[in-house]
């Protein structure tokens, strides 16, 4: 479990994204999901926090995570 | 040192798993990630026991069922080189980690081609992407390229041309996708196709901002303004680990036998890195479950002499 403010960036067609989503669920961690798909604000707002266009993007607290990587989800969470 | 080593974690990798390790074999199962090509797969119809089942779905299950014995993993680890050893095998980690075992089994799959021109690595993620089904709507109501001419860049052009400004179909050669696909692209109104196309290389500043496209009859260059470049022209087995120990066939894949060997004793290949005809889940993993048995087999004879 965790304090930290968890933003989830993602399209609903994203394997990744998918998995990103449901592995937070598992572990218990309630997060804001940002449809990218649906709202051009969330795309402007991705883009500008993680300088690049690729789905998922994971934001704990103020640290970015690009892509569905399990080991560093972990790190961060645990911190 | 290890009685047995899987190198790869898609379903042929994970399948063998399952089966060396009811084998209560001392096992390592080493790969990139879990799941390879079923990550980019949004829904499996045709894997038994599933009507439907979205791929991370399935691979979380196979997963789980590999997770439920005490083997050694190491994921997010990426084999370099393996090679032979006195008395078996050495997988050599990019991280420098070395790892030995009697016999191995070599799963690694396949991975997106890419085209190598210049701009392409460097905008990987800022307008370049290989999966279209994740990144596409990320570019909903601007200018793109689709790059390739088969059934992916077909299916990705066809999402494309209804959220986006403008799709570009850029192909080498004539389309060589399914007819049914071809049909369905002809009534876009904003689509351009551009056959027998080279694409030359992807500008842009922060992001992409063009693509530079050369006419393979006339000779002659042109610059389409596109913001997002979606590269499917097809798939590369990971099979340069063994290209020293193994030859390649054309398509660089590691060719076996029906019984998975290579041509390296004690060295069994499965799944889509090797030429297996037929790439699907269901037969990378009932490959997987042949190359363990196998691999069994051998250790049990190399025990008795």
């Amino acid at each position: 479990m965790t304090d930290k403010k968890v933003v989830i960036y993602s399209t609903p067609t994203c394997p990744y994204c998918k998995r990103a989503k449901d592995y937070l669920a598992r572990k218990g961690i309630s997060y804001i999901d940002r449809n990218v798909a649906a709202d051009r604000d969330a795309v402007k707002e991705m883009v500008q926090k993680s300088g690049q266009m690729a789905v998922p993007v994971i934001i704990i607290d103020n640290e970015i995570v690009v892509g569905f990587n399990q080991a560093l989800l972990d790190k961060l969470l645990s911190q | 040192m290890y009685d047995l080593m899987i190198i790869g974690g898609g379903p042929a990798g994970l399948s063998a798993s399952v089966y060396v390790a009811r084998k209560r074999l001392k096992m390592l199962l080493i790969s990139v990630d879990i799941g390879g090509q079923v990550n980019n797969t949004l829904g499996v119809e045709n894997y038994l026991g599933y009507q439907f089942i979205e791929g991370p779905e399935l691979i979380d299950k196979f997963h789980n069922q590999v997770g439920q014995f005490p083997i050694d993993q190491k994921v997010g680890n990426k084999v370099s080189r393996l090679e032979k050893i006195d008395n078996g095998f050495e997988a050599i980690c990019e991280t420098g980690d070395r790892y030995q075992s009697r016999v191995a089994i070599f799963a690694t799959g396949k991975r997106p081609r890419k085209l190598n021109v210049p701009g392409e690595a460097e905008f990987i993620g800022r307008g370049v992407t290989y999966c279209a089904i994740c990144d596409g709507p990320v570019f909903a109501g601007q200018r793109v390229a689709v790059i390739g001419g088969g059934n992916s860049a077909l299916e990705a052009a066809l999402d494309m041309v209804k959220i986006a400004e403008h799709v570009n179909l850029v192909s080498l050669t004539p389309l060589t996708g399914d007819p049914i696909l071809i049909d369905r692209l002809k009534g876009a109104k904003n689509l351009d196709i551009y056959l027998e196309y080279q694409t030359e290389k992807i500008e842009g500043q922060d992001f992409v901002t063009g693509i530079v496209i050369k006419d393979l009859k006339s000779g002659q260059s042109k610059r389409l303004e596109v913001t997002g470049v979606f590269i499917e022209i097809g798939l590369i087995p990971n099979s340069e680990p063994v290209s020293g120990l193994i030859n390649l066939n054309k398509r660089r894949e590691v060719p076996i036998s029906c019984a998975c060997e290579t041509t390296v004793p004690g060295l069994y290949a499965a799944g889509d890195v090797t030429d297996v005809p037929e790439k699907q889940i269901a037969v990378a993993a009932g490959e997987g479950a042949k190359a363990a048995l196998q691999a069994h087999r051998y250790l049990q004879r190399m025990a008795l002499t």
